[in-house]
C-alpha cells in the first residue's frame, strides 16, 4: 500500500491543522469550564455559602425554666416538676406497634394518646423522637427503665413542667399555666420563638399570666448542624437559657390554707392585709379548684363540673366579686358627714325605724326603730336611719369623694385576673353611665351601701387598713422579685382629722366587743389583741308581700340564692392595729352570723402565725372551736428548704 | 507513511522501549487518578477501604495492562482494530440480550473481580477503528459521500445500542468521539455545519411543538428540561441534586473548606458523590484552586497527546492518539458541565477520579495504545 509522499505531506499537514482547531475549542472549552468556576466560587461564593449553611444549621431552642413563685416565707407556690415521659424512635424500635404494645402492658396508656403517637410516628422522619405518653407516675417510668433492654427505641424521658404543690389555695391568686394555644397566638402579640414550641408552658391566668414576662424567662438556642435527612450530626454552639425570675408573694400560705379551709363550705371570699405595709396575706376564694388539673389538661366533665357549681369555683370572688358593702360603707358615711361638717360627733339624730323623702319611706332594718342615736351608737348598732340623715345632709358628691380617699370605685394595681373597680355612684357618675339626674333618694341607699354602691373583698380590706392606720395603704402582692425586694409605696395620710378617725375606730371596737354590738358573739377575748369591726349585710332582694303573705320572714327560710350576702370588715388589735379582713359569704344570711366568725377566726390566725389558742375566744365557744378546728384539714405549716434549688 | 514503510532500526526494541515511552503522560494520569484517591476517602469519611483501596488496585491493574499494551508494535493494534470492534459490538449485542441490569440502566459482565461494560469498551474500538479506516482510506476520498457514510454507520449502530439501554452519556460521548476522528481525518468542514445545524433546527422543532397537536415530546420530558434550564422550579424534585451540587461547588469558595470539611458532601446533601458528583466534593473541599489544577491536569494530559500526535507521521497511531484524547476530554467536559449546571444530569463519571473499575481499566489501556503509538512512531534519520 503505497502513497505518494505528496499525498502524505498532505495528510499531515491537514492532520496538523485539524488537530490545533481541536485543540483549540478543547482549550476554548476549559476555559469556559474555568470561567464558570470562577463565576460560582469566587463571584457568587457568598450566596452559596449561605445556602450550605441554611442546608446544614438548624436553630434549636433550649426552653427555660420558669420562675419559682414562693410564699412570704419562701413556701414553694408554684414550682418546675420532673415531668417523666416516654419516647420512641421508630428505626430503633423497628416494629413500632410491637414496641408499644410491650409498652402497654407495664404502663397504662391513653388509647387517644397512643393514636396520636402512631399517626406522629409515621408522619415524622424515623429517627425523631415522638411522645407516647407524658405526665406518668416515677413507677411507671422506672418499670420502663429496667426493662429497657426488651424495649428497643423506647425510652424514659423527663422534661419540666408546672406544679402547684399547696394545690387549690393558691388556685385564685397564682392561677395555672397551659400549653400555648392558637387562640394565645393569635391574641399576644408576642415574637418570643418560644411560643412556637409546642405545649410550651404559658401563663392562663392570675400571676401567672399577668407576670408572664418575669417568670417566663429567655430562650438559649442550640445551633447544630444536620445532614440531608435531617439527623441531627453534632452540637456547634450552645447559647444558654436565661431562667424566669422567682417571685416572692406578700402572701402567707399557711394564713391562706387556714383561710381557705375556714371558707370551705361556703361561697365565700376573704381579704388580709396588713394595715401599715398594705401586703395581703391571705386572699381566699372558696370553693377553689386544683390548678394542677389544668395543666395536665383538665377533662371537660371535670371543667363542666366546675363551671355549673352554683358556688362558682372559677370565680375568683377577692377581686372579681363586686358586692353591695351594705353596713360596712357606714364609717365612710359617717366620716365624710362629720369632716364635712354636717353632723357633730355627739348629735343625736331620731330614729323612728324610717325616714321618709320625698314621698318614699326608707326603712331602718330594726322597724321599730333605735331611738336617739349618736354617730358611736349608730355604728354600733348599725342604724341606718342616722347615716340616711348624715348623708341627705353632706349630699351623695362629698360621700364619694371620701369613698374614694379610701379606696372604693377604683381599681387597686395587683397581678391577678380580673381585677375590678367596682362602683362608687355620684352626680357625675349617673350623669355618664346612666344619662340621668340623680335622685335624693339615691343618697339615702347609697349612704348605707345599697344602691348602686358595688366594692370587692379586695377594696373593702383596703378600705379597713385605711381606717385603722389612717393612711391611704396600697395593697401589695408580689413582696421580691429574683431576691430584690419590691418597695413599698409611700402612704399618706388621709385627709381626716385623728380624732374623728379614733371615733370611728372606737365605734367599730364597740361592734365587736359593746354590749350592743352586733358582732358581739366573734369578739377576741386575748388581751392586746381585741378585734375592731362591722358587720354587714347586704340584699340580694327584698322579701316580696306575697312571700310574706306565706310566713316567710328569716332568710334562712328562703332559697339558697336568693339569701342575703353576709359581710365582715375588722382589724386587730385595736389599740396597735396590725392586720385589717374583709370578708364576705355569698348568700350567707346576716354579716353578724355569716361572715364575722370566719373573720374573727382567720385574724387571729394572722395573729398568732398559726392556729389560734382557745384562749383567744370567749369562754362559751371554746367546746365548738376546738372540734371546729379538728374538723378542718388543715395542712401543717411548712418550713422554707435552706436552699431554694430550682428544679 | 504506512507502518510496511517504516525503517525499523530507527523505532526501539525490548527494554529500551520503556524508556520511549511517554513518561509526562504516565506521570499525569498518576497525578489525576491520585487527586481521585484522595476524593474517594474523604467521601468515605476519612475510610480508604471503602472505595480508594479498590481503587487504587485498579489502577496498579491498568498502570501493567498500559505498559503491556504500550510495548505491543502499533502495527498489531491496526491489524485487531476491526476485529476488536466487532467484539465490542458483540458484546454489547451480548449485553442488550442476556445482560443484568443494574446502577440505573448501565449493563455489564461480571469477569469475577470486576464488572465490564462492553459500552466503555466501544468507546475505545470505535476511534480504533474509525483510525484505521482512514489510515487506510486515501485522502482523496476522505470527504466523498460514499466514503463519509461507512464510518457515520460504523458509529451509529454501537449508539443504538447503547441508546437503547438506555445510555444517554456513553451515547453522546460514542458520537462525539467519533465525530472528532472523523474531523482531525480531514472530513469537509460542511458534514459537520450541516449536521449541527439540522441539531439545532431538529431542537427547535421540538421546542417550537411544545402544546401543539403534534407535540414530539411526552409532557414529563418536556418538565425534565424545564428542570434542567432551571433547577430552582422543583428545589425538592429533580432539580434538588443539580442544586445542591451548585450549592456545594460555590460554597467552596477560593480554596475550599478543607480536606474532609465539605458539609454537602458530608452530610449527603450531594447525591452520588463517589461516582458522577465526586468533583463537587472536590471543589467544596479544595475550592477554585484545587478544582482549576485537576482542569489544569486533564488539559496537559490533552496537550501532550496533541503534540505526540503532531509528531508522528503514522496515521494511525496520530488519529488514535487524537481520538483516545478526545474521549477524555468528552468524559471530564460532560461530567463538569453536569455539575456546574450547565449539561443536563446524564450520569457519566469524571475520568480517572470517580468510583468504577471498568471505566478507569479501559481508559488506561486506551492510553496503552497512545504509549504504543509514541513508542513506535515512524522516526526521520
Amino acid at each position: 500500500m503505497k502513497r505518494p509522499p505528496k499525498e502524505n505531506e498532505e495528510a499531515a499537514g491537514l492532520m496538523t491543522r485539524r488537530g490545533v482547531v481541536l485543540g483549540g475549542s478543547m482549550v476554548g472549552f476549559m476555559g469556559l469550564l474555568a470561567l464558570r468556576m470562577r463565576q460560582m466560587q469566587v463571584t457568587e461564593a457568598e450566596d452559596y455559602r449561605l445556602l450550605a449553611e441554611e442546608n446544614r444549621i438548624n436553630v434549636r431552642l433550649i426552653p427555660p425554666s420558669r420562675g419559682i413563685i414562693y410564699d412570704r416565707f419562701g413556701i414553694p407556690i408554684a414550682q418546675n416538676a420532673q415531668n417523666y415521659r416516654i419516647v420512641i424512635v421508630r428505626e430503633e424500635a423497628g416494629n413500632v406497634e410491637a414496641a408499644i404494645a410491650k409498652v402497654r402492658q407495664l404502663v397504662d396508656l391513653d388509647d387517644s394518646d397512643v393514636e396520636r403517637a402512631l399517626k406522629e410516628i409515621y408522619r415524622r422522619s424515623p429517627f425523631v423522637p415522638i411522645t407516647v405518653a407524658d405526665q406518668l407516675a416515677w413507677e411507671d417510668i422506672a418499670e420502663v427503665a429496667i426493662n429497657a433492654p426488651a424495649l428497643p427505641g423506647i425510652t424514659p424521658d423527663v422534661g419540666l413542667s408546672r406544679e402547684y404543690p399547696l394545690g387549690a389555695d393558691f388556685a385564685h391568686i397564682v392561677g395555672y399555666v397551659g400549653p400555648v394555644s392558637d387562640y394565645d397566638l393569635s391574641k399576644l402579640e408576642d415574637p418570643d420563638p418560644l411560643l412556637q414550641i409546642p405545649k410550651f408552658q404559658i401563663g392562663k391566668i392570675g400571676v401567672e399570666t399577668k407576670l408572664e414576662g418575669d417568670l417566663r424567662g429567655r430562650a438559649g438556642s442550640r445551633r447544630i448542624e444536620v445532614n440531608a435527612g435531617g439527623r441531627v450530626m453534632r452540637e456547634l454552639s450552645r447559647d444558654d437559657y436565661t431562667p424566669g425570675n422567682d417571685l416572692q408573694l406578700t402572701i402567707d400560705h399557711g394564713l391562706q390554707n387556714y383561710a381557705q379551709a375556714r371558707l370551705a363550705n361556703e361561697s365565700a371570699g376573704s381579704v388580709v392585709i396588713d394595715v401599715e405595709t398594705g401586703d395581703l396575706l391571705a386572699m381566699a376564694s372558696a370553693p377553689s379548684f386544683d390548678p394542677n388539673m389544668f395543666v395536665r389538661g383538665i377533662s371537660s366533665k371535670n371543667y363542666n363540673a366546675l363551671r355549673e357549681n352554683k358556688y362558682k369555683p372559677l370565680f375568683n370572688k377577692t377581686v372579681q366579686g363586686l358586692y353591695p358593702p351594705g353596713s360596712t360603707f357606714k364609717m365612710l358615711t359617717g366620716l365624710a358627714a362629720l369632716r364635712g361638717g354636717v353632723i357633730s360627733p355627739e348629735e343625736r339624730v331620731y330614729c323612728p325605724g324610717h325616714m321618709s323623702l320625698g314621698g318614699r319611706r326608707f326603712h331602718c332594718w330594726k322597724r321599730g326603730g333605735h331611738g336617739w342615736m349618736n354617730f358611736d351608737d349608730a355604728i354600733t348598732q348599725s342604724c341606718d336611719v342616722y347615716f340616711y340623715e348624715a348623708a341627705h345632709r353632706l349630699g351623695v358628691d362629698k360621700l364619694a369623694e371620701l369613698s374614694r380617699e379610701f379606696g372604693l370605685g377604683q381599681r387597686h394595681d395587683l397581678p391577678m385576673s380580673a381585677v375590678r373597680a367596682g362602683i362608687i355612684p355620684d352626680t357625675k357618675w349617673k350623669a355618664q353611665v346612666r344619662g340621668e339626674r340623680w335622685n335624693p333618694g339615691e343618697t339615702l341607699n347609697t349612704s348605707i351601701g345599697q344602691g348602686d354602691v358595688l366594692a370587692s373583698p379586695l377594696q373593702l380590706a383596703v378600705m379597713t387598713a385605711r381606717l385603722a392606720s389612717g393612711r391611704a395603704v396600697k395593697p401589695r402582692l408580689v413582696k421580691s422579685v429574683n431576691g430584690i425586694e419590691v418597695p413599698i409605696e409611700d402612704a399618706p395620710r388621709i385627709d381626716v382629722p385623728t380624732s374623728l378617725m379614733n371615733m370611728a375606730r372606737k365605734a367599730m371596737f364597740n361592734v365587736s366587743n359593746g354590749r350592743r354590738g352586733t358582732a358581739r358573739r366573734s369578739r377576741i377575748v386575748a388581751e392586746g389583741m381585741e378585734m375592731a369591726g362591722k358587720t354587714g349585710t347586704s340584699q340580694v332582694r327584698n322579701i316580696t308581700k306575697a312571700e310574706r303573705a306565706r310566713g316567710v320572714f328569716r332568710n334562712d327560710q328562703l332559697p339558697w340564692e336568693r339569701r342575703d350576702h353576709g359581710l365582715f370588715v375588722a382589724f386587730a388589735p385595736y389599740d396597735k392595729p396590725k392586720y385589717a379582713i374583709a370578708t364576705i359569704v355569698e348568700h350567707g344570711g346576716g354579716g353578724s352570723s355569716a361572715a364575722a366568725p370566719p373573720s374573727r377566726d382567720i385574724l387571729l390566725y394572722a395573729l398568732y402565725g398559726d392556729v389560734p389558742p382557745l384562749e383567744a375566744y370567749p369562754k362559751e365557744q371554746r367546746e365548738r372551736i376546738k372540734v371546729q378546728h379538728e374538723e378542718m384539714e388543715l395542712r401543717p405549716r411548712l418550713k422554707p428548704e435552706k436552699k431554694a434549688s430550682r428544679a | 507513511m504506512s507502518y510496511l514503510e517504516y525503517k525499523i532500526q530507527t523505532v526501539p526494541t525490548g527494554a529500551r522501549k520503556i524508556l520511549h515511552a511517554n513518561w509526562a503522560l504516565i506521570l499525569l494520569l498518576a497525578a489525576v487518578c491520585s487527586v481521585g484517591f484522595l476524593m474517594l476517602t474523604s467521601v468515605a469519611g476519612g475510610d480508604p477501604s471503602r472505595w480508594a483501596e479498590p481503587q487504587m488496585k485498579r489502577f496498579a491493574l491498568g498502570l501493567v495492562v498500559m505498559m503491556i499494551l504500550g510495548m505491543v508494535p502499533i502495527w498489531f493494534w491496526r491489524s485487531i482494530s476491526g476485529l476488536a470492534y466487532l467484539g465490542s459490538l458483540g458484546l454489547l449485542l451480548l449485553v442488550e440480550l442476556f445482560g443484568t441490569v443494574g446502577m440505573g440502566a448501565q449493563r455489564w459482565i461480571d469477569l469475577g473481580f470486576m464488572r465490564l461494560q462492553p459500552s466503555e469498551l466501544m468507546k475505545i474500538a470505535l476511534v480504533m477503528v474509525l483510525a484505521a479506516y482512514y489510515d487506510w482510506l486515501p485522502l482523496a476520498k476522505v470527504s466523498k459521500p460514499q466514503w463519509v457514510i461507512p464510518p457515520v454507520l460504523l458509529m451509529l449502530v454501537p449508539t443504538a445500542l447503547v441508546l437503547k439501554q438506555p445510555d444517554l452519556g456513553t451515547a453522546i460521548l460514542l458520537v462525539a468521539g467519533g465525530a472528532i476522528v472523523m474531523f482531525c481525518a480531514g472530513v469537509s468542514w460542511w458534514y459537520f455545519i450541516a449536521v449541527a445545524a439540522s441539531g439545532g433546527a431538529l431542537i427547535y422543532g421540538v421546542f417550537a411543538s411544545r402544546g401543539t397537536d403534534w407535540q414530539l415530546l411526552k409532557d414529563y420530558q418536556f418538565r425534565r428540561i424545564d428542570t434542567f434550564l432551571d433547577p430552582s422550579t422543583d428545589p425538592l424534585g429533580a432539580g434538588y441534586h443539580i442544586t445542591q451540587s451548585k450549592i456545594a461547588l460555590g460554597s467552596g469558595g477560593w480554596t475550599g473548606k478543607g480536606f474532609m470539611q465539605g458539609t454537602q458532601s458530608r452530610l449527603n446533601f450531594l447525591p452520588e458523590k463517589h461516582t458522577d458528583f465526586i468533583f463537587t466534593t472536590l471543589a467544596e473541599e479544595f475550592g477554585f484552586v484545587g478544582g482549576f489544577s485537576l482542569l489544569c491536569l486533564y488539559g496537559l494530559i490533552i496537550f501532550f497527546c496533541i503534540v505526540s500526535a503532531m509528531g508522528n507521521r503514522d496515521r494511525f497511531g496520530a488519529l488514535l492518539t487524537l481520538g483516545v484524547a478526545a474521549t477524555l476530554f468528552l468524559f471530564f467536559a460532560v461530567n463538569m458541565s453536569m455539575v456546574m449546571g450547565l449539561a443536563p444530569v446524564v450520569g457519566v463519571p469524571l475520568p480517572l477520579v470517580s468510583y468504577g473499575g471498568s471505566a478507569m481499566l479501559v481508559l488506561l489501556a486506551a492510553f496503552g495504545l497512545v504509549q504504543s503509538a509514541h513508542i513506535h512512531r515512524p522516526r526521520s534519520r
